[in-house]
């Protein structure tokens, strides 16, 4: 792959004020590259896509093409084309006009204009057709000919909003293979934008995954689905089965109620997630597994069986070539090389806020953004170490010298686990309210992150199944929040 | 089949009804007036009497004029104000269209007397300009006519098609000429049949205010006031046949279009 064609610099794009739809986004795309942005819908794929076309500009950052600050330019100015998700053929022109209007308004000669776009209808295969009137193609031809118009125009850059997803199974498929020939021949970097994970692995060089605004991970498509980066990655990208963990030694990791040998060295002690994609697990006897279990159920799927093993807790997904009886005692293994280690994201549900001054019972208010909780001042200065208690007169906090501590404005740092919060459909029940954005299934429960207004996240883990952006309220139980003074006044 | 209660002939039986009293019917006696003479023979007499009448034919051609020039006049103005109202993305934008649509909910007779009192005002003596009066107080009357079609196919023109332009290296005046505008045509159609043929025969507006009868409408209105049944009967029949060839034209235009054109067609 030769040198880098574009570069997007901290690209942030908000729309209305509020709402962040990209945030601090950096690439860089080689010449010749096909690069696909995969992430669930409204991961603001689509946005960088059109920041590229030029039909959005960026709030800030940069876009450069060969060098070159193109990110004011207009469409028409720079040297990408763009397939629309639903062709955008112009329905009062041919497939001739259509394909030859950039070459028109070149003012291109009659004859070569003739040459070019023959040879555009050659390569998506539609020679002939040049006469045919848009209304009377298929799907899979009217896709060919958006394809066909873009690349007529030799663009630089290929820009592709998802093109495929109105195509059925088959000719989706065949269309994917299609493309990726099509990008060999032409040579010309290709930028793909899709949800289909599959897809994404299939055709591309380079993954982007996006969710939020945000890459979660950046790699090919054996990387993206061997060691994915975070959570999210594994979940998005094929099936896993993900385990809570500790690493017990020199490449040990212990989840599942067994030891296991891994190739990832963490620190000993680190509470890990364990992620296995479910054809990694190997079904034998239990007298041969390191984790036992009874079989739950076996689809069919075509090629294999979705055999599910429940084990202690946790349910245990397998894509077996063989069938299991439910019922069934089994033995499970995992290769060394199958298990990948993600470290435990502790940084979750961390929250500042600001005391507020003592009350008559010696008890504080702690103001956080989005709700307020009590809290022992006495407790929280315990925590750093100091022996606090109240003044005779309830009126202050003094230390053990009975020097003044500052109560008031104490800026704090809250946190409190996962497991420790609960979600209510009732909106009075807890004491911040959201949208749930996004949900993993970890060993024997949910993980939910739940979004509230003024874009804080929260997770929570529950074991029954809500939806994605079901409107529910957290309960956050004061007694497990530990709090950090951040600084004092 | 069971739990319905009439056939869909059965159901088809009241708007017969009606086709036959108030469309066919009437066709048939105005058909017969056109070509009889007086002791009900058959005759072109009438025919020739209208072609060969220089003030008739002047009349005929008084209306097509002013039925053209009202229609490019409408067309002028709606398009501009449709595009903006469609395209732009300012507040207050629904208010606005509906300043133009509201006059559309008062009886137009109250609107042209409102007019021919403000011309009056402005000019003193409405005999100075007659005919700006009149497409004028047409163009007041028939703009909405024009805007809303408009408006209609505007808005429901693929945002994509205009980027896919921009994309191909259009800039915005191409655009507008490559693509909006070839696009806008089924609702331009529309609009000028809504407005063209209503103008021809309008005889209200320049009776109210010149009580003059130098129109279409109005002359069929004055042989019938003099009970000459056989006269209006051909104006009518005149008429008719040049509405059937402006719709066959619009039709013809509208037909290689797709499910846009034809939903604009039918506004």
């Amino acid at each position: 792959m030769g040198e880098s064609l574009i570069e997007l610099k901290n690209i942030n794009k908000t729309f209305d004020a509020n709402t962040v739809v990209v945030e601090d986004f950096s690439l860089e795309v080689k010449k010749g590259e096909f690069i696909t942005f995969l992430g669930p819908s409204g991961c603001g794929k689509t946005t960088i896509l059109r920041m590229l076309g030029g039909f959005e500009l960026p709030t800030s950052g940069q876009i450069l093409l060969n060098g070159e600050d193109i990110s004011n330019l207009p469409p028409n100015k720079r040297p990408i084309n763009t397939v629309f998700q639903k062709y955008a053929l112009f329905p009062h022109l041919n497939v001739y006009d259509n394909v030859a209007f950039g070459l028109k308004l070149k003012k291109m000669p009659k004859a070569e204009q003739d040459d070019k776009v023959k040879r555009a209808l050659e390569i998506v295969d539609l020679e002939g057709f040049e006469k045919r009137d848009i209304s009377t193609l298929s799907g899979g031809q009217q896709q060919r000919i958006a394809i066909a118009r873009a690349i007529v125009n030799e663009p630089e850059v290929l820009l592709l909003d998802e093109p495929l997803s109105a195509l059925d199974y088959k000719m989706r498929k065949e269309m994917q293979i299609e493309l990726k020939s099509m990008h060999k021949k032409l040579g010309i970097t290709f930028i793909f934008v899709t949800h289909d994970q599959e897809e994404a692995l299939t055709m591309s060089d380079k993954i982007v995954v996006m969710a939020d605004g945000e890459i979660q991970q950046i790699g090919t498509p054996e990387e993206i689905y061997n060691e994915p980066k975070n959570l999210f990655v594994a979940d998005f990208i094929g099936e896993s089965n993900i385990f809570k963990g500790t690493m017990t030694g020199d490449k040990l990791v212990r989840f599942c109620g067994a030891q296991f040998e891994c190739v990832d060295d963490y620190k000993k002690g680190m509470v890990i997630d364990a992620v296995i994609r479910p054809e990694d697990i190997v079904i034998t006897t239990p007298e041969n597994g390191k984790i036992t279990g009874t079989v739950l159920s076996s689809d069919f799927k075509g090629t294999f069986y979705i055999v599910v093993v429940q084990s202690g807790k946790n349910e245990i997904e397998i894509h077996n070539l063989k069938h299991f009886e439910p019922g069934t005692k089994v033995g499970l293994n995992i290769d060394p090389d199958n298990i990948h280690i993600i470290p435990y994201d502790m940084t979750i549900n961390h929250y500042d806020g600001r005391l507020s001054a003592l009350n008559e019972e010696g008890m504080v208010t702690v103001q956080f953004e989005d709700f307020a909780l009590n809290a022992d001042p006495v407790k929280i200065y315990a925590a750093m170490g100091i022996n606090a208690h109240i003044s005779e007169d309830g009126m202050a906090l003094l230390d053990e010298n009975d020097v003044q501590l500052s109560v008031e404005g104490l800026l704090v740092d809250a946190s409190f686990a996962p497991s420790d919060a609960q979600m209510s459909d009732n909106a009075e029940a807890g004491v911040v309210t959201g949208n749930i954005i996004s949900f993993i299934y970890v060993d024997d429960h949910y993980r939910y992150t739940v979004r509230s207004k003024s874009e804080e996240d929260y997770i929570v883990n529950d074991e029954d199944l809500w939806n994605q952006g079901d409107y529910v309220s957290v309960m956050i139980p004061e007694d497990k929040v530990t709090y950090e003074i951040i600084e004092e006044q | 089949m069971k739990g319905n209660w009439f056939s869909r002939k059965q159901l088809a039986i009241p708007y017969i009804m009606f086709l036959i009293l108030f469309v066919v019917l009437p066709l048939i006696v105005v058909l017969y007036y056109a070509f009889t003479d007086g002791d009900g023979n058959v005759s072109f007499e009438n025919f020739l009497h209208f072609f060969q009448n220089g003030k008739t034919v002047g009349t005929l051609v008084y209306s097509v004029i002013i039925a053209l020039i009202t229609t490019v006049v409408c067309l002028l103005i709606a398009y501009p104000v449709a595009y903006i109202l469609a395209k732009g993305s300012f507040c207050g934008k629904h208010a606005f269209l509906m300043l133009f649509v509201l006059p559309m909910w008062i009886n137009f007779t109250l609107r042209i007397t409102a007019m021919k009192e403000i011309l009056t005002v402005i000019e003193g003596n409405l005999a100075y300009y007659q005919f700006f009066n009149t497409i004028l107080c047409m163009v007041y009357d028939f703009l909405p006519f024009m805007i809303l079609p408009l408006y209609n196919t505007l808005t429901k023109l693929d945002k994509s098609l205009i980027e896919a332009a921009h994309d191909l290296g259009a800039d915005k005046v191409q655009v507008f000429f490559k693509v909006v505008l070839p696009l806008s045509v089924p609702g331009i159609i529309s609009g000028v049949t809504m407005v063209f043929l209503p103008s021809m025969t309008n005889y209200v507006v320049l009776d109210m205010i010149y009580n003059s009868t130098y129109i279409m409408g109005s002359l069929i209105g004055s042989y019938f006031s003099a009970y000459d049944w056989h006269n209006g009967s051909v104006i009518s029949i005149i008429l008719l046949a040049m509405i059937f060839v402006v719709t066959m034209i619009s039709n013809r235009f509208t037909d290689g279009d797709d499910a846009s054109a034809e939903r604009a067609r039918r506004l």
